[in-house]
């Protein structure tokens, strides 16, 4: 060891060591990115996917010996790691952006009040989506109600009074449940129906049954945590005033793990919400608004989607249009159902030490 | 006005009881503020051994809690003293697999004989734990109310209102939350939680106070706080504390329990209970003396 205070020690070296500016990342990414594109042009090869790909690496590459030179190796190292985690989730982030892009270009020229409004009943190649959106709304909420309950009682039996080989059978099965194709669910509510109601039936209400197959565990995995998280103490506290378990459950535990929970079946709600297989089989295709879950065929806008696509009237253009608006309406609506789970969250959420 | 109300309540509550004893003079200090004595219950546990599925933590034990003094069980950790203490309300069962024979008996009372609701124990012997642990959904007053509310159904609100300023009192937490009672409890500081915890114990009236280590996430000056707290608390209550600390056994208890372990994986046992000053000055093991003297543990 050298003396401290000594000028040649390593110590003394690092830390007196060059750093690059500020506006050196972009600076590089830039610079890279110009590098790639008079390369590629050069070698008559030039397109959007190559650039990317490419000045990617040439910047990784560029940042990694002008920080090695500059500011060592450690240094270097970070600023290159920082670099590939940019670019996995800028990665991750293009299909996102691109199919948004895509479905709003799209979708808003077919986008009108008409479409929000009006149902295609009698109307050739025209008309709206209103009979799909009534549908979607109705068979999703009837889902969520046979959902909730049933998926929240499940977690709380789960975390609150299950033990052994029972409870880890029913979270086997559960994660089970939560790879179940969706056309299966399907099939198994229009079985169910079929038994009692004959073949050929269809119904929203199946729908439903169909989604809460889907919906169910979902509800359970997410409240399951949000109730784990709920400290024990909390629980004993309550106990220790001589409170009953039930009442423990509901005055204590609940409240506390609310915010989670709500936005837990949101999250559900938005995963069912653009189901489109199970709902072919069970609610049917059909051109009139319906809002009776337990009478006839009922749209949704899935399904409306599809079918815009896959027979399109006379006029094909208009269809496409419809199927594109449809799909946009659903991506709204998802958004829509994910920003209020997030704001609720916020209102209500209990600080938990 | 809270001191007559301590007064009826001390009045119907013991007036069914007979005397069994004299009751230890009280403290300068909390004839004041504490307002009159009534007479607790008496916990006594005989031949108590506790498990935890196959492991025993506890065994053998046999201690007489007297009624409005305060009883300091010490030991170091894993010798059971917190175990014992959970069984002493019904406490201890919750933990899955966990399971106690012998006999804990609450006046006489076996709580633990058949077609005895644990519900009910725990409303008689209430308790404060380790950390401070207000519920944080509700707000101060509800807080302190939350027994009433959880447990005894429609209570008048000028009745709530009543009992939990007493409570509050009580717990000497009243000028510091007054203007504040709607705000979350979980917005206090670690001491005010804590005493906000032992005023949501006491607002309903147990007869039997348990602590487990009611001062160990805090600082100095909220622990002499809790400690004036339970000098005077002990009018009104039975009190079993866990501490860590043998300055507070010394400090604040009138008996003491020495728990000891002979090694890891051995249930824990009692070595030694005694007036404090006995177990501090003259105990008669050899293990305790070197515990309160600081030669191991």
């Amino acid at each position: 060891m050298q003396a401290p205070g000594d000028k040649a020690s390593p110590l003394v070296a690092t830390l007196g060591g060059g750093v690059l500016p500020g506006w050196a990342p972009y600076g590089v990414v830039a610079g890279s990115a110009l590098f790639a594109a008079a390369v590629l042009l050069g070698a008559g090869a030039f397109s959007v996917a190559l650039l990317l790909v490419a000045s990617t690496v040439v910047s990784c590459l560029a940042i990694y010996l002008w920080s090695r030179a500059v500011e060592g190796r450690r240094r270097a190292f970070d600023r290159l790691v920082t670099f590939a985690v940019v670019a996995a989730f800028a990665l991750a982030l293009v299909p996102l952006l691109s199919l948004l892009f895509e479905v709003a270009k799209r979708g808003l020229p077919g986008l009108d009040w008409e479409f929000l409004t009006g149902s295609p009943r009698g109307i050739v190649g025209g008309g709206g989506a209103a009979h799909a959106i009534v549908g979607t709304v109705v068979i999703t909420g009837v889902a969520a109600v046979i959902s909730v309950p049933i998926g929240i009682m499940a977690a709380l039996y789960l975390t609150e009074y299950g033990g052994g080989r029972l409870r880890r059978a029913l979270t086997f099965f559960v994660d089970v449940m939560t790879g179940i194709p969706s056309i299966v669910a399907g099939l198994f509510a229009y079985a169910l129906f079929a038994i009692f109601l004959g073949p050929g039936i269809r119904l929203g209400v199946m729908g439903s049954v169909a989604l809460s197959v889907l919906m169910i565990p979902i509800v359970i995995r997410s409240s399951e945590e949000v109730l784990k998280i709920v400290p024990n103490d909390l629980r004993e506290a309550a106990y220790a005033l001589g409170t009953p378990k039930w009442k423990t459950i509901v005055k204590v535990v609940l409240p506390t793990a609310l915010a989670g929970l709500i936005t837990g079946v949101m999250i559900a709600v938005a995963r069912i919400v653009g189901e489109t297989a199970p709902l072919l089989v069970t609610t049917g295709v059909v051109d009139s608004i319906n809002s009776n879950p337990l009478e006839g065929r009922m749209q949704n806008l899935a399904v409306y989607a599809y079918s815009e696509y896959r027979t399109p009237g006379v006029m094909k253009e208009a269809s496409y249009d419809r199927a594109w608006a449809a799909a946009l309406t659903l991506i709204a609506i998802v958004m829509i159902l994910n920003l209020v789970a997030r704001l609720v969250y916020r209102r209500y959420r209990t600080e938990i030490r | 006005m809270q001191g007559a109300a301590g007064a009826t309540k001390a009045e119907t509550e013991a007036a069914p009881v007979e005397t069994r004893e004299p009751a230890p003079p009280a403290p300068p200090a909390a004839a004041s503020e504490a307002g009159a004595r009534r007479r607790a219950k008496t916990i006594e546990a005989r031949g108590v051994d506790l498990y935890y599925g196959e492991f025993q933590a506890v065994e053998d034990a046999t201690v007489t809690i007297e009624p409005n003094k305060v009883t300091a069980l010490i030991g170091s950790s894993g010798c059971g003293k917190t175990t014992f203490l959970r069984s002493l309300n019904r406490m201890h069962e919750l933990t899955p697999g966990a399971r106690v024979e012998g006999d804990i008996t609450l006046d006489g009372q076996d709580i633990y004989a058949p077609g005895i609701d644990p519900v009910q124990v725990r409303r008689l012997v209430g308790m404060v734990f380790q950390s401070p642990n207000p519920f944080p959904t509700m707000s101060v007053y509800e807080n302190v109310a939350a027994g009433l509310t959880l447990n005894a159904g429609r209570v008048k609100k000028s009745e709530k209102d009543e009992i939990v300023e007493r409570s509050l009192r009580g717990a000497h937490l009243w000028n510091e939350v007054k203007d504040r009672l709607d705000r979350p409890g979980s917005g206090l500081s670690g001491g005010q939680q804590q005493r906000l915890c032992i005023a949501r114990a006491i607002a309903i009236e147990p007869e039997v106070l348990l602590m487990d280590e009611p001062c160990s996430a805090l600082d100095p000056v909220a622990t002499l706080a809790i400690e004036d707290l339970i000098r005077e608390l002990k009018n009104r209550f039975t009190i079993v504390i866990v501490t860590h600390n043998m300055q507070q056994a010394a400090r604040a208890s009138d008996v003491t329990a020495f728990f000891n372990i002979e090694e890891s994986g051995r249930p824990g046992r009692l070595v030694e209970i005694g007036s404090t000053e006995t177990i501090f000055t003259g105990p008669s093991e050899k293990a305790t003396e070197d515990y309160v003297s600081g030669r191991f543990g």
